[in-house]
């Protein structure tokens, strides 16, 4: 079973994280950049159906020249080999941009039957491109998934939500999106790193992805960020005085943020 | 001078490590004296169990600069494991370099995994310096050799199951020594009490008794009368392993105490205001990068194989040792008497890296290594 996973190379979430002044996109060169959290967890998922069902494991990312740093991680997890879309052409891309030059990309790998990837980055947020892409490529998107198996030529999941577990099923070749309780991701070992350098890393422009210049970048995206504020200070919060029935309140606090 | 990118992701995945699997038990297993051999077993199995054994046995097949980086990496999460892992890694290393086809074989995969572990078994209780003295004993009869005496201050003693250790074949001096591999469970084996110490609590340290144990020939590392330059090749990456785990231990401290610094307020400000204490901050830093410098110079000319590798891995065990042991106290002292409490992992540092000062050789030995190298033997 041939699987590609979509990854990104994300500002460190312990570092400050901030948009450049002068178009609003991510400002890469003020926080370490680091493989997102949420892909490790779908590079684990990979390589655990890869255990199981043979077959190889393609990563693919869309980023500057440096994302090959994720990439390489990925590698070092175990992936087989890395296709890495790098054009200076795509800067300021949308989802929908994003989505469409994804699947532009994943159309290069051949034979794939599963697609995975994370819910949503931890930098955009948007949560909408692992969709994005399945509907561009007409494959049965399966989205939030905690726990992925695959049965032949099907794949059932669980798809968690706030209401309750899902279990939903498609055909192969389909996509997956997974959450963040899905798995604990491998370190990569001290043999994996020294493998991934030989692994094989097609980097590919916008011209032999078949990707129209048009289509992409800040100039052409249907939404773009036209202010950012940083989130406001924590205020100092609630205090309850207990006048007897202390815990009482505090567990209906608790109740009401539906921590309990 | 920086790390490649190999380097980068070596530390990372040693960083990680450590800071999941070492940091937040450390005290309490110096507290507890508890050995965390399942712990082991899952650095072995990210390739921790064999750093510079051959890949072709089960090993990482990385170099002394590499391993310098992972160890001072995993000392940061905790300096006694990350020293117990040289030590293991030393064995597994004598092994692939000195063993023959079926040693490596036989030995390197348990090894490697650390479903075995190593100790290395040299100094004796009259013989630490002048490792060229030690009268244990292995008597040739037939195919087998018997071996007598006591090993002092054996790492992981009473743990282990692969027990490299040095004896006398022949006469006095370096050329008597052959190397041995004694395994768990031999008859005659045993062990003495888990010594009582200050520091390095998280690994047991035990006396090793050999008395009339019998090892076939097959068991001999290396040729007769080879014995002390199979130890002394061993040493002198190990003692860039002990330099990486002070300064491991070392940064972790002055991490501690910048926090700490930034977090306590005295006067109407935080400490990190006081000039005095910023200097002192700035110091440390800057003894711990000119340490961090000169181990990775020697790291560098071990992996050349340079002329003067020996000299380079002796000036660089004395001086981070003593660096990183200097800084360690001063972090401590800057924590004020929060710093005594076990509860900050601070006086443990201290404690676990005084001992690097004085094995792998003594930071005095380093000093008659070096001057040797300049100077020639003394008269």
């Amino acid at each position: 079973m041939n699987i590609v996973v979509l990854v990104k190379q994300v500002p460190d979430t312990n570092s400050e994280r901030r948009l450049t002044d002068s178009d609003h996109t991510l400002d890469r060169a003020s926080a370490d950049v680091v493989l997102d959290e949420i892909n490790e967890r779908a590079v684990e998922e990979a390589l655990r159906l890869q255990e199981a069902h043979g077959g190889e494991v393609t990563v693919v990312t869309m980023g500057p020249d440096s994302a090959t740093d994720a990439l390489r991680k990925a590698l070092s997890m175990g992936a087989d080999k890395a296709v890495h879309l790098s054009d200076a052409a795509l800067h300021g891309s949308d989802a929908v941009q994003t989505a469409r030059a994804l699947a532009k990309v994943i159309g290069t790998v051949e034979g794939v039957d599963l697609v995975l990837a994370g819910n949503e980055a931890t930098d955009g947020r948007m949560g909408a491109v692992p969709a994005m892409v399945a509907e561009v490529l007409g494959l049965p998107a399966l989205t939030h998934a905690r726990k992925v198996e695959v049965d032949g030529s099907t794949v059932r999941v669980e798809r968690e939500t706030d209401e309750g577990v899902a279990f939903v099923e498609a055909a192969l070749p389909a996509l997956v999106s997974v959450g963040e309780k899905i798995n604990e991701p491998r370190y990569p070992s001290f043999k994996g790193i020294m493998a991934a350098k030989k692994k094989p890393v097609t980097t590919l422009g916008l011209a032999d992805a078949g990707i129209d210049a048009a289509e992409v970048g800040l100039a052409n995206a249907a939404t773009t960020v036209v202010e950012a504020a940083p989130k406001p200070p924590r205020s100092g919060g609630q205090k309850v005085e207990d006048a007897g029935d202390g815990g009482v309140r505090i567990a209906e606090f608790l109740a009401a943020q539906k921590l309990i | 001078m920086r790390l490649n990118d190999d380097q980068r992701a070596l530390r990372e995945t040693a960083a990680d490590f450590a800071a999941e699997h070492l940091a937040p038990h450390a005290v309490e297993w110096d507290q507890t004296k508890h050995f965390p051999v399942d712990v082991l077993r899952k650095a072995a199995e990210l390739g921790m169990g064999g750093i510079y054994v051959a890949e072709e046995h089960g090993g990482s097949g990385l170099g002394r600069m590499d391993a310098a980086v992972v160890f001072e990496a995993l000392a940061e999460g905790c300096p006694a494991i990350a020293a117990y892992l040289s030590i293991h890694n030393m064995v597994a290393w004598a092994i692939d370099r000195h063993g023959d086809d079926a040693q490596r074989r036989t030995l390197l995969p348990g090894l490697c995994s650390m479903s075995a572990l190593g100790s290395y078994c040299l100094t004796e209780p009259g013989a630490g310096s002048d490792a060229a003295a030690i009268r244990t004993t292995a008597r040739r009869e037939g195919d087998e050799y018997v071996l007598d005496g006591v090993k002092q201050f054996i790492s992981g003693a009473g743990s282990s199951d692969v027990y490299l250790v040095f004896a006398r074949t022949g006469g006095a001096g370096a050329r008597g020594i052959s190397a041995f591999v004694v395994r768990d469970g031999a008859p005659g084996l045993s062990f003495g009490p888990n010594e009582v110490k200050m520091g390095w609590n998280a690994q047991p340290t035990r006396q090793v008794v050999l008395d009339g144990v019998r090892v076939p020939v097959s068991a001999r590392l290396g040729r007769e009368g080879s014995g002390f330059a199979v130890a002394m090749s061993a040493l002198d990456g190990g003692r860039l392993n002990i330099a990486a785990c002070s300064l491991g231990g070392a940064q972790a401290a002055l991490d501690k105490a910048v926090a700490y610094l930034g977090d306590r307020h005295a006067f109407g400000a935080p400490l990190t205001s006081a000039q005095a204490l910023r200097f002192r901050l700035a110091d440390m830093r800057t003894s711990l990068e000119a340490a961090r410098t000169l181990l990775w110079r020697a790291a560098a000319a071990l992996d050349d194989g340079a002329s003067d590798a020996t000299a380079l891995c002796a000036m660089a065990k004395r001086f981070v040792t003593d660096t990183a042991y200097a800084v360690a106290d001063e972090a401590l002292q800057l924590h004020g008497g929060y710093g005594y409490l076990a509860e900050y992992g601070v006086e443990k540092i201290v404690r676990d890296l005084r001992v690097h000062r004085i094995l792998e050789g003594t930071n005095e030995i380093m000093r008659v290594i070096v001057a040797r190298d300049m100077l020639g033997a003394a008269s």
